[in-house]
């Protein structure tokens, strides 16, 4: 548009300015070339991931072309999606995740809410250690924790471990930092203007939060919601020490597992149980992807 | 905001002032008092719960196997005569540090084309290129996994019709250190994509129409332009994920299991096996605090930037 406009200004600066132009589009071209070869990098497993649970044993057995489905069936998913085992990760990661979301917004809420707004003795020192509890990996605690919860185990007679209710107490160590630091960010941006008016007009703290801090931070909420039930669905190493019997398994742990048999691996299968242990996370993110990328980003350029 | 409730205690003081209800519902209704079961939850759970294990593991790792004896540093020097330990440690720095620089390069540069698209197909492709870092990590290991399998590898497949031998993917050592980085790299290089983008656009155009018409090719412009506007989102980046690729577990645990003969191992998976699998819990907690140090020099850092920005903003 604008070459056109400068066009008639002169016929010296014309030749010029369609260079520049060329080179854009050039550049363009060139950006959506390496674009391509880079979305095939980051395609190729989830796509390989559903060739694979289109086919049927035999096909894949049979080493034809493994990019290309001949005989595509659903056979796997529906052997999948009727047999109890397979449903009952399903279940037992679906439980986890909500009450860990649920868990991890009533402790997050109001602590980050205390912490952007109320100035109390240690509130610094608090926040900044909310954030290297973030830092702190799933492989750093998982020995101990195992150790403790036997320990509890043996002393109280509940039995913690093999249970898939003991993860719900073990995930919010992953999700509450983060979330807890995301919406510090979200409340602290908010307008002291806006509390200080509910507080003159008689609100209670616990009001102030609930009707103006929540509504207005709720983008940050949601992206907080996303990153927990994103967490507490694909976490694997905890599952993985903390439960053992096939009833108790969660989806990862599950299918790693279960659907692989000493040597024998039914791929067919175990493709078609992954593609539906990351259907949730996907379907969240193609909904709430602005959510998601808010999220992400939120944690390390809000301060 | 502090000066209303104050005025409001001392309101509801002067009006009742020998009235019990009234004085409790004083220190209830103190803003420190309010401040400090809104975080209860919070401090009960990192200290319980984080803080406890950790300072646990340090105790755990004085044990003998059977945790009936307190052996001191037995442990560590223990670990420090195993050839295995060496090689755990050299196996993680290699595959940390090889990791994450190529996620950083892969996702600065392909930020940089998606920075180009206009408009809206940036949306779309943004999208696209986020699905690795969506998807589960041990559910996009096993479709590497069965990529990589050694009698149906679609990948040997493929380079067959290039004449390129079979590959034993994770097999060789070399190769199987390959491939672990390789699934890491795949996993990770979205998540600097979406942070660097968020940085691009940051910049603003004015430099870099300005530096154009000074004559700066594309190169002077992402040396003296792009990279110190983004010098602090790449720091934070870089180190955080240092931080998560040093103590990945999901990925080696899925493809190799630590093999092929302990070439693939890093802190965690080699803790997990000890400590779990053969039940050494203290010799396993004593494998993963090696992680602390290089973990705390990296979360310092990122406490040092994330405080500057916040001085800054």
């Amino acid at each position: 548009m604008s070459t056109l406009a400068i066009d008639k200004a002169g016929p010296s600066r014309k030749v010029k300015l369609r260079s520049m132009s060329r080179d854009r589009t050039w550049a363009l071209r060139w950006s959506y070339f390496f674009l391509i070869l880079f979305a095939i990098f980051f395609l190729t497993p989830p796509v390989y991931m559903l060739i694979t649970s289109l086919k049927s044993s035999a096909e894949i057995s049979a080493a034809t072309n493994p990019w290309w489905v001949f005989h595509p069936t659903l056979s796997n998913y529906v052997e999948l999606l009727t047999s109890n085992q397979f449903l009952r990760f399903f279940w037992n990661s679906s439980m986890i995740s909500i009450i860990v979301v649920i868990v991890t917004m009533l402790i997050s809420i109001p602590a980050a809410f205390a912490l952007a707004r109320m100035k109390f003795w240690g509130s610094a020192t608090l926040a900044t250690g909310v954030f290297l509890t973030y830092l702190i990996p799933d492989s750093l605690l998982f020995i101990p924790l195992f150790k403790m919860l036997a320990v509890i185990q043996d002393f109280t007679g509940i039995t913690l471990l093999n249970r898939w209710y003991v993860l719900v107490f073990i995930y919010p160590t992953l999700t509450v930092p983060f979330c807890t630091w995301i919406m510090i960010g979200y409340f602290a941006s908010i307008p002291k203007e806006l509390d200080e008016a509910a507080l003159i007009d008689g609100a209670s703290w616990l009001q102030t939060l609930t009707r103006i801090f929540i509504p207005v931070a709720l983008p940050g909420l949601i992206a907080a919601t996303i990153f927990a039930f994103t967490v507490s669905w694909a976490q694997f190493l905890y599952p993985l020490v903390f439960t053992t019997s096939i009833d108790q398994l969660v989806l990862p742990v599950g299918i790693t597992t279960t659907l692989i048999k000493g040597d024998v691996f039914n791929w067919g299968q175990i493709m078609t149980g992954a593609l539906l242990g990351a259907a949730p996370p996907l379907v969240i993110y193609a909904f709430l992807m602005d959510y998601y990328i808010a999220g992400l980003t939120a944690g390390a350029t809000k301060g | 905001m502090a000066d209303v409730v104050v005025e409001q205690g001392r309101l509801a003081r002067a009006v009742s002032p020998r009235k019990k209800g009234a004085s409790l519902r004083n220190v209830l209704g103190r803003k420190s008092t309010v401040a400090f079961f809104l975080t209860l939850p919070l401090i009960l759970l990192i200290t319980m719960l984080v803080l406890y294990p950790a300072f646990y593991s340090l105790y755990l790792a004085t044990l003998n196997k059977a945790m009936t004896k307190f052996v001191g540093l037995g442990n560590f020097t223990f670990l420090f005569k195993r050839e295995t330990f060496w090689m755990v440690v050299k196996q993680s720095c290699i595959f940390a540090i090889t990791a994450v620089i190529f996620k950083a390069l892969i996702g600065f540069i392909v930020a940089h084309f998606v920075h180009n698209i206009p408009g809206k197909k940036q949306r779309k492709w943004r999208g696209m290129l986020l699905v690795p870092w969506v998807i589960p990590p041990a559910m996009s290991t096993l479709a590497w996994l069965w990529l990589f399998d050694p009698s149906y590898s679609a990948f040997n497949y493929t380079l067959s019709f290039f004449g390129v031998g079979p590959i034993p993917w994770l097999g060789d050592t070399f190769w199987a250190r390959f491939s672990v980085i390789l699934v890491n790299v795949w996993y990770g290089a979205p998540f600097f994509l979406i942070m660097y983008l968020a940085a691009l656009k940051s910049v603003p155009d004015q430099l870099y129409e300005a530096a154009s018409i000074d004559g700066a090719n594309w190169w002077q412009k992402i040396w003296h332009i792009t990279l110190p506007m983004m010098r602090n989102i790449i720091a934070i980046t870089t180190l955080f994920s240092l931080i998560v690729t040093f103590a990945n577990f999901d990925i080696v645990r899925i493809l190799t299991s630590g093999g092929p003969l302990d070439r693939t191992h890093l802190f965690a998976t080699w803790a997990f096996q000890v400590g779990i699998q053969s039940s050494d819990i203290p010799l396993g907690a004593c494998v993963s605090l090696f992680m602390v140090p290089i973990l705390a020099v990296a979360a310092i850092f990122i406490l040092r930037d994330v405080n500057k920005r916040g001085n800054e903003a």
